[in-house]
């Protein structure tokens, strides 16, 4: 049996369907690679009692011919989930060893579809960061390297550990989060597919807050297909969560592998600044020549406010975070730390609780909502969002879809980047202003660097039209036929 | 805005996180950096667009049923609880 | 009369703002499914949302939207068609979610206004500023531990209605009559039980003094005050106090205050008002709440008929005082009533006996219209033997006193005591032959003069009926009789 770690979803399923190996040997195939993997630190919870338990129902569901989409599928779940009974950290010591009594919606729904929890995978503390370094619980390494050097690189973030996890082919997929690229930056990074669906695709319901207006959940996968298997799976209506949207989930799996022709192709003028380096410059090329092959045309758009999507974001989510992580009091679950008085305790408890990007992003979302400072901070903030998003809306109108590049940089080295929190910001330039538009925006590993790592491409489509980013995502990897794990 | 040592201490103290002393200088530093890279949005002239809340502002505001469907596990809720005793959650004494 | 309070320096004028938290009548919780009821085991009444766990998310529940416009439609207030739920930003132990979801900027009702009615007969406009829709915290006790204090969340994300009336009030009376009629409207609304002790009724009072033609001085907010009572003597304290800083040479600091009733003080909580900013902003994880013309409309014409419009009614259409009608009115179970057994009736009569002798025995029995042994129906029938003679009003009261206890009808009380009134003029007529032969002397005397025996032979007569005899058929053949 060759290596059944190293499958895509769809072949796994096609595998178990033919008898060829179950749900039980895929998963200790999975549990023996995580082993092997540690060093990578991408899981903080391993659970493979609770994994071959899983699988061995799922063998039998399919036996029974009540197999679901993801029947037996071995998953990691990003660790900002609640899953019930199973400690979720949000990658922080504020939260070590909470328990949830409850289900996030999007897991449950995996579930219902069959597939198995491997564990819980790493991520930046609350899922704010983009180097996964400010994890509680380690850094992760991404499983690629540069060929000019030895040293260990970060696999994005805030979805490192699954992006990681994935790439190292111990999780078949893996759920993350994007609030401002934290799904796409990390796929890219590791040379996977991730997709951020449109605000509202995917329930929160039961994932940890951090930036409410923004968060969305998505799947992370080794191919355009498994990501909407995965996606399909996910979505759907929630009653449990106000922003949810009503309409029905498309069978996003559909999409891939039809037509492109006539599609319109939008190229973002402001996104190549002066300065982006010419690799991801030919890339970007690269994904738009293969478009055009395919049937696909092209057409230059404007998003003129894009140079101030990242001031605008680094206002938006700090200040929901500030109010989102008031929670975490040291009354009713995780970190307390004893103090002279309720207001001793909150502050110790949140000071040692807390890591330090996810303090400074309280603070500053504290200042920008308090009093006197609301008007010239949130208030433009929010005004800024309206622009953004109408400039997309603007480019909508003479392009289906628009391509991008992912981040302005392959990955790097584990320890860089530190310094200046806004340097580290930067990395998100090109997916945040999607998500305060609130678009779906997907990622794809288009080649490699000269330095041999995977450089990835952002599609962005309309709202809830994951479909045709879809469609477009599975020419371009078509075309790319881009070296997965081989490639390391 | 650049902000001062009791300026941070303030917010610090809104946002219930112990900073030491010695920290807030260069923590005021550090925040006045970014709130300065920030201000570039006052450059924007935003006269009449209004802002934006939601991605989903067109949606209408699901509403749920005034039917009792939760609750009713104390157990559960206090499962995780730092300090509980005979079903209440303990905090160090407030004093009114 | 103004209501003027004394100082060294000549009167002052008070003025009063009243910030009412109103707990929503609704099965369920303002954004989670989690029981309301009141008196639960702790934290037996509590969803992981009204606990905050991570991921938990608010949905709202349509009853109290409802309940809020039907509240709004009540106080004939304005109903803003989109509202905004916002975060209130602070940090306590019984506030588990670290913000309140409340409304701030765009409130769900806006103007409306309240009459009062004073206990001198006069009438006043409280004006509205208005009504908002936010989450109640739940509960801390300090006394139940020698060093920690407990946190019941069984009423945290409870639905409270915030009314905010313009500083329109001038007395302590007025406070106490703006509570009593506000509570009123609430509980003929259906969207208050008004129940203070419980704590469904809570108030803030904003006191500030000020002399006769002056702009607003400072004002104190004195909190959580839960009782009408409390109300009226907290703001008489207050505003004493402030005239006697001011009088001092000193100025009143903007603050909150506590009210001590023991003391009958009030003291600053200076200690929580500590670089208070709540931050608010508008919640991201709901959307605004936009309400259909129609939705309000069909609540609009659901209205129940409300205390001044009745109070009207009552004067016009039963004849009664104002201030009856007031007394009536107060509650729409003693209206109802009153209704039940005026209807083809005389309303004064009616009106007498519901204000007198019933609520009389309300108040002895400790019960409520609900409880009430009395039914309308047998209140009227009562008075209905009245006017048909069966009984006169002395054997009226006593049969009133006979359904208190057991709770018959009064028809069947006549019958079972016979008590119906003897009407018969042969009968009474033998019992005064009988009375007048008993008593020879006195009658004698009587005939020479002594005008004054007559009351002597009606008692006997009565007596000797066992007071059913109709008293003014005893008069008049008593007196023709004695007269030989």
């Amino acid at each position: 049996m060759s290596d059944l770690t190293h499958l895509t979803i769809a072949e796994a399923e096609a595998g178990m369907d033919k008898g060829d190996f179950t749900s039980v040997e895929l998963t200790k195939a999975h549990l023996a690679a995580m082993a092997k993997h540690k060093d990578l630190n991408a899981y903080i919870t391993e659970t493979p009692d609770q994994a071959l338990a899983m699988a061995e129902r799922s063998d039998k569901r399919r036996a029974g011919k009540q197999a679901g989409w993801l029947e037996g599928i071995p998953l990691a779940i990003k660790d900002l989930f609640c899953t019930e009974g199973v400690q979720t950290t949000a990658g922080s010591h504020i939260l070590e060893g909470f328990k949830p009594p409850y289900e996030s919606t999007v897991t449950a729904n995996l579930w219902k579809q069959g597939a198995v929890m491997l564990g819980k995978v790493n991520l930046d503390e609350f899922a704010m960061g983009s180097s996964n370094m400010t994890s509680y619980y380690g850094a992760v390494k991404n499983p690629w390297k540069r060929q000019s050097d030895a040293k260990d690189l970060v696999p994005g973030g805030s979805s490192g550990g699954s992006a990681a996890a994935v790439a190292a082919c111990i999780a078949m997929g893996a759920t993350g989060t994007d609030t401002g690229g934290s799904i796409r930056q990390p796929a890219a990074f590791c040379g996977i597919v991730g997709i951020k669906p449109t605000y509202g695709r995917c329930s929160r319901f039961g994932i940890v807050a951090f930036a409410s207006s923004l968060d969305q959940a998505g799947p992370m996968a080794r191919t355009v297909k498994d990501a909407a298997i995965m996606l399909k799976a996910m979505a759907g209506h929630d009653p449990k969560d106000s922003t949810s949207t009503p309409g029905p989930t498309p069978d996003f799996t559909k999409a891939v592998g039809q037509s492109i022709k006539g599609l319109r192709v939008g190229v973002p003028k402001e996104y190549r600044p002066e300065g982006l380096s010419s690799e991801i410059v030919a890339a970007w090329d690269q994904g738009l020549a293969w478009l055009k092959e395919a049937g696909a045309e092209m057409v230059e758009v404007s998003l003129p406010h894009t140079k101030y999507a990242l001031a605008t974001y680094y206002i938006v989510a700090p200040a929901e975070a500030s109010s989102n992580l008031a929670r975490y009091d040291g009354v009713r679950f995780g970190l307390r730390v004893p103090g002279q008085s309720l207001d001793d305790m909150y502050m110790k408890t949140r000071a040692q609780g807390f890591g330090k990007e996810v303090k400074r992003r309280i603070l500053i979302g504290t200042y920008v909502l308090s009093a006197g400072y609301y008007d010239a901070y949130y208030a433009k903030a929010q005004k800024l969002r309206t622009l953004i998003a109408s400039d997309f809306k603007q480019a909508f109108t003479k392009a289906d879809l628009l391509l991008t590049p992912t981040a302005p940089t392959p990955a790097f080295a584990i320890g860089e980047n530190l310094d200046d929190p806004i340097t580290m910001y930067l990395n998100d330039v090109f997916t945040i202003p999607t998500s305060l538009a609130g678009l779906p925006g997907l990622s794809l590993p288009a080649g490699l660097s000269a330095d041999g790592l995977p450089l990835g491409l952002q599609l962005i489509g309309r709202p809830f039209d994951e479909e045709t980013l879809f469609k477009a995502a599975a020419v371009m990897e078509q075309a790319a036929q881009f070296k997965r794990w081989e490639a390391r | 805005m650049s902000l001062d040592k009791a300026t941070v201490q303030k917010i610090a103290y809104l946002a219930r996180i112990e900073v030491k002393e010695e920290e807030l200088e260069p923590l005021a530093k550090e925040l006045s950096g970014i709130l300065h890279w920030v201000e570039q949005l006052a450059e924007v002239n935003t006269d009449g667009v209004a802002p934006m809340t939601s991605v989903s502002a067109e949606m209408a505001l699901p509403w749920r049923e005034d039917k009792v469907t939760d609750g009713g596990y104390a157990e559960k809720v206090l499962l995780n609880g730092p300090e509980t005793s005979n079903g209440f959650f303990l905090v160090p004494k407030v004093v009114e | 009369m103004a209501y003027l309070l004394e100082g060294e320096t000549g009167p002052w004028e008070i003025v009063v703002g009243l910030e009412v938290h109103a707990q929503v009548v609704s099965n369920a919780k303002l954004f989670s499914g989690a029981a309301t009821a009141f008196g639960a085991e702790p934290n037996s009444q509590v969803s992981f949302v009204d606990a905050a766990f991570p991921g938990m998310l608010p949905v709202i529940n349509e009853m109290c939207v409802e309940q809020a416009v039907r509240t709004g439609l009540g106080l004939k207030a304005k109903i803003n068609l989109e509202s905004v739920f916002a975060r209130k930003n602070y940090f306590y132990a019984d506030l588990p979610q670290g913000y309140q979801i409340s409304q701030y900027e765009k409130p769900l009702v806006g103007e409306g206004q309240v009459i009062v009615d004073l206990p001198d007969g006069r009438s006043t406009v409280v004006g509205i500023e208005r009504l908002h829709v936010e989450q109640d915290a739940g509960k801390s006790m300090h006394d139940q531990h020698p060093t920690k204090s407990c946190i019941d969340l069984n009423r945290s994300g409870v639905a409270l209605m915030e009314i905010v009336s313009k500083p329109d009030i001038r007395s302590p009376d007025e406070a106490g009559a703006y509570l009593r009629k506000l509570r009123s409207i609430l509980r003929y609304l259906g969207t208050c039980d008004g129940n203070m002790e419980e704590g469904s009724m809570r108030a803030d009072v904003n006191v500030s003094v000020r002399k006769s033609g002056e702009d607003y001085r400072t004002r104190c907010e004195i909190k959580n005050v839960n009782s009408v009572r409390f109300v009226m003597q907290s703001i008489e304290v207050e505003a004493r106090r402030q005239i006697e800083v001011y009088e001092s040479g000193g100025s009143v600091d903007q603050e909150t205050r506590l009210f001590d009733p023991g003391k009958g003080e009030t003291r600053s909580m200076r200690s929580k008002e500590h670089a208070h900013d709540y931050r608010y902003f508008p919640d991201p994880d709901l959307l605004p709440l936009k309400l259909k013309p129609d939705f309000v409309a069909a609540i609009k014409d659901s209205l129940p008929e409300l205390p001044d419009e009745k109070k009207d009614r009552f004067v016009r259409d039963y004849g009664l005082s104002p201030y009856d009608a007031g007394v009536l009115v107060v509650d729409r179970a003693s209206a109802d009533f009153f209704e039940s057994v005026a209807k083809g009736r005389d309303s004064k009569l009616a009106a007498n006996w519901v204000m007198g002798d019933f609520f009389g025995a309300l108040n002895s029995t400790g019960k409520t219209i609900e409880t009430s042994p009395v039914s309308a129906q047998n209140l009227g029938d009562l008075i209905d033997l009245i006017g048909d003679g069966t009984l006169s009003g002395r054997l009226a009261k006593d049969v009133f006193a006979l359904m208190v206890e057991t709770g018959k009808s009064p028809a069947a009380l006549v019958e079972e005591k016979g008590l119906k009134q003897v009407t018969d003029t042969g009968a009474i007529e033998a019992v005064i032959d009988q009375v007048m032969a008993a008593n020879a002397d006195k009658v004698a005397e009587y005939r020479s003069g002594k005008d004054k025996l007559f009351g002597f032979f009606v008692g006997q007569v009565m007596k000797a009926s066992g007071g059913k005899a109709n008293p003014g058929m005893v008069n008049d053949l008593l007196k023709s009789k004695l007269a030989g």
